[in-house]
């Protein structure tokens, strides 16, 4: 058996557990707390799985682990911003509004505020975050799929040219995340999230015991080898081959490349908090302290998955090599598999190679489908629940109807998210994570500080806050190198290419950095507090219910 | 024991909750003023620490780069143990939270929260 009927045996078998799990857990979903919210009956140590399964996406699994083997040092940078920002989550957010809100971010915002402004614009920035995030998964997804199963342009698979085979993959995902969503509600896509999780886990463990073994379980050994076979030497264990280069003769460039880096590290470490598809977790357990364990879980689980993606990393540096893997994928998204191959490799010949390679791919895919599912149900409840039921319906919608209107939500889109994944297949959308989480940082982060922190907090602060963010992110991004005007020089006397979205001789962008939170997540705030001021609006008594509820959990659902 | 407090599927009534008088009394009681400062007490200041040490590391990698190279025991340099220091003190920054919590503030917020919950059913 070769190693792609291996990969899409094992994906099967993941699809047709996650399809029973589903159904199962239809049979169980019948109010709207159970559809939102998975009847708030998971424990902390299943909702932190579940976490880290919305949380570890391919991006970081595939991405990080790549980003290491190619640019060794500043990789590992990604992954503690993608730690470290748990602790904002711990500390501020996720008891809190576990206690105050019921289904939504917007929940907890719209408690002392007017519903109406306020959820409107939660809504807004919760589904442009969603879409965003959903389009790098996706479109990643029918690129990793295509080379996973190893189809190249030019070559056929089951009678499909290469980019028929990335539009079917992209179709299949969006297909079998609106069957999770709609059927399942969140009950069944946090099942979804801790098969994926356990699978991860252990997959990544597994990999990274037979790597440290090549090694003799001494990690300086891997470091060296790692660093040896980049050709760049020590520099690959050191900051600054990725983010914040040095431009020898140009001050200015540094000056912005530095600034690029710390722009993204605040945008990681502020985002992670105010990702709508993390924060509706938060309601799927019973009590705040139920929340907090599962934080403490996740942190636990996602630091260890972190650790493991050095090993794989510097590993695939050390064992495949720089070369090997531009050849497969310029990205580096397939270092992680290609290590895989050659540990099976060493293990059990060519079908040791085979096997280790399918259930790593297979891990890869389940990755993908679990965390599109989360995103779709993240837009889709705020959707349903924030615009519909409380903005339409002025919160006279029944339970079955908002379930019902949630549910079409997810279908419209998981439609959306899929056509637009289609015509941006040929783009290159890597950038659209980091906006996603600056985005998650300017926008909608300090809404949430700020209402459960500062009295004098008020509707057009809020309003103001998040369209504020959100468009100074938005409009930031449009206008920078990521997506016109960065030019890549071509290497050995290869042509130029362009690094941005629009191709070469395109250039509008005046904006010098490439991550926009530096800029962006001062602004949110500054227009959340300057809005509060030029308003009347204030209710001392909202706030000391509030404050009470969100501290000692009186009245919570 | 508070696990399985929440109702699963029966959402409050909002008229039913208990009424704005009675949480602003509560919001300037002794008992939760001396909460609210206990849970800030730890978290506002931690999380300062926190981003700084985080944006340190940020910075030290952006601008200090012959720091970090310094070899330290093998292949091993500062930037390394320095970021490997940042998922260490995550980690006991979490679990000093979680004691914190568990010994300090859960202690005090059940008694608040049972004296609120009982007014709430006595008279709506």
């Amino acid at each position: 058996m070769s190693a792609r009927t291996l990969t899409l045996v094992l994906f099967l078998i993941f699809v047709a557990i996650t399809l029973m799990i589903t159904v199962w857990a239809s049979r169980q979903t019948r109010t709207a707390t159970d559809f939102y919210a998975g009847g708030r009956t998971f424990s902390g140590f299943q909702n932190g799985l579940a976490l880290g399964g919305d949380y570890m996406s391919a991006a970081s699994f595939l991405g990080i682990a790549g980003l290491i083997a190619l640019f060794g040092y500043d990789g590992f940078l990604y992954s503690i911003g993608f730690l470290v920002a748990w602790l904002v989550a711990l500390l501020l957010v996720a008891e809190l509004m576990r206690n105050s809100g019921r289904y939504t971010m917007a929940d907890v915002l719209s408690y002392r505020m007017r519903q109406r402004p306020v959820r409107t614009a939660a809504a807004v920035s919760t589904i442009t975050v969603s879409i965003f995030y959903l389009l790098a998964q996706m479109v990643g997804a029918g690129a990793l799929v295509a080379l996973l199963l190893g189809i190249k342009p030019g070559t056929t698979f089951l009678g499909l040219s290469a980019d028929q085979a990335k539009i079917a993959t992209i179709v299949l995902v969006g297909a079998l995340m609106i069957i999770y969503v709609t059927v399942g509600g969140m009950k069944g896509t946090t099942y979804v999230q801790i098969v994926k999780a356990a699978m991860l886990i252990i997959g990544a463990a597994l990999m990274t015991v037979l790597v440290l073994a090549k090694f003799h379980f001494n990690p300086s050994e891997m470091l060296g080898a790692a660093a040896a076979k980049s050709g760049k030497g020590a520099a690959f264990l050191e900051p600054g081959l990725r983010y914040g280069k040095e431009i020898p003769g140009d001050a200015t460039a540094t000056l912005y490349s530095k600034l690029d880096l710390i722009s993204l590290g605040l945008a990681l470490v502020l985002g992670t908090a105010g990702l709508p598809h993390i924060l509706i977790r938060f309601y799927t357990v019973p009590t705040a302290r139920a929340a907090r364990k599962s934080v403490l879980w996740a942190i636990t689980l996602i630091g260890a998955f972190y650790l493991m993606t050095l090993a794989l990393g510097f590993g695939a540096a050390a064992l495949v090599g720089s070369k090997a893997i531009i050849a497969q994928d310029k990205t580096g998204n397939t270092a992680a598999p290609q290590l895989a191959q050659v540990l099976g490799a060493d293990l059990g010949g060519k079908t040791g190679g085979a096997v280790l390679l399918a259930i790593i791919a297979s891990v890869a895919f389940a990755t993908i489908l679990a965390v599109v599912a989360g995103l779709t149900l993240a837009s889709s409840s705020s959707l349903a629940h924030d615009f519909y039921a409380n903005v339409v319906k002025r919160g006279k919608a029944t339970e079955r109807q908002e379930v019902v209107v949630a549910r079409g939500s997810a279908l419209a889109i998981g439609a959306v998210a899929i056509v637009l994944s289609i015509f941006a297949t040929k783009l290159n959308v890597a950038f659209l994570v980091a906006l996603a989480f600056a985005i998650a940082a300017s926008a909608n982060l300090p809404a949430i500080l700020l209402s459960l922190f500062w009295r004098r907090f008020n509707t057009t602060g809020a309003v103001a806050g998040i369209y504020g963010g959100l468009i100074a992110a938005v409009v930031l991004v449009f206008f920078s190198p990521v997506v016109s005007g960065k030019v890549v020089p071509g290497l050995e006397g290869a042509p130029a290419t362009s690094g941005s979205l629009f191709g070469l001789g395109t250039d509008f962008h005046w904006f010098p950095l490439e991550n926009p939170g530096l800029v962006s997540i001062p602004f949110g705030f500054l227009c959340a507090i300057i809005g509060t001021y030029l308003s009347k609006e204030r209710d001392d008594e909202k706030f000391a219910e509030v404050e009470v509820r969100s501290l000692t959990g009186a009245g919570a659902h | 024991m508070t696990e399985g407090r929440a109702s699963a599927s029966q959402p409050v009534d909002r008229a039913a909750l208990p009424t704005s008088a009675r949480y602003t009394a509560m919001e300037q009681s002794a008992e939760f003023v001396a909460l609210r400062r206990t849970f800030r007490r730890f978290v506002f200041p931690m999380t300062v620490v926190f981003l700084a040490w985080y944006l340190l590391y940020v910075l030290l990698s952006a601008y200090a780069r012959g720091f970090m190279s310094t070899k330290v025991v093998g292949n091993v340099n500062v930037a390394l143990i320095f970021g490997l220091a940042q998922f260490a003190s995550t980690f006991l920054i979490a679990w000093g939270y979680s004691r914190y919590a568990r010994n300090r503030l859960d202690p005090m917020t059940d008694g608040m929260r049972e004296t609120l919950e009982r007014a709430e059913r006595t008279q709506p």
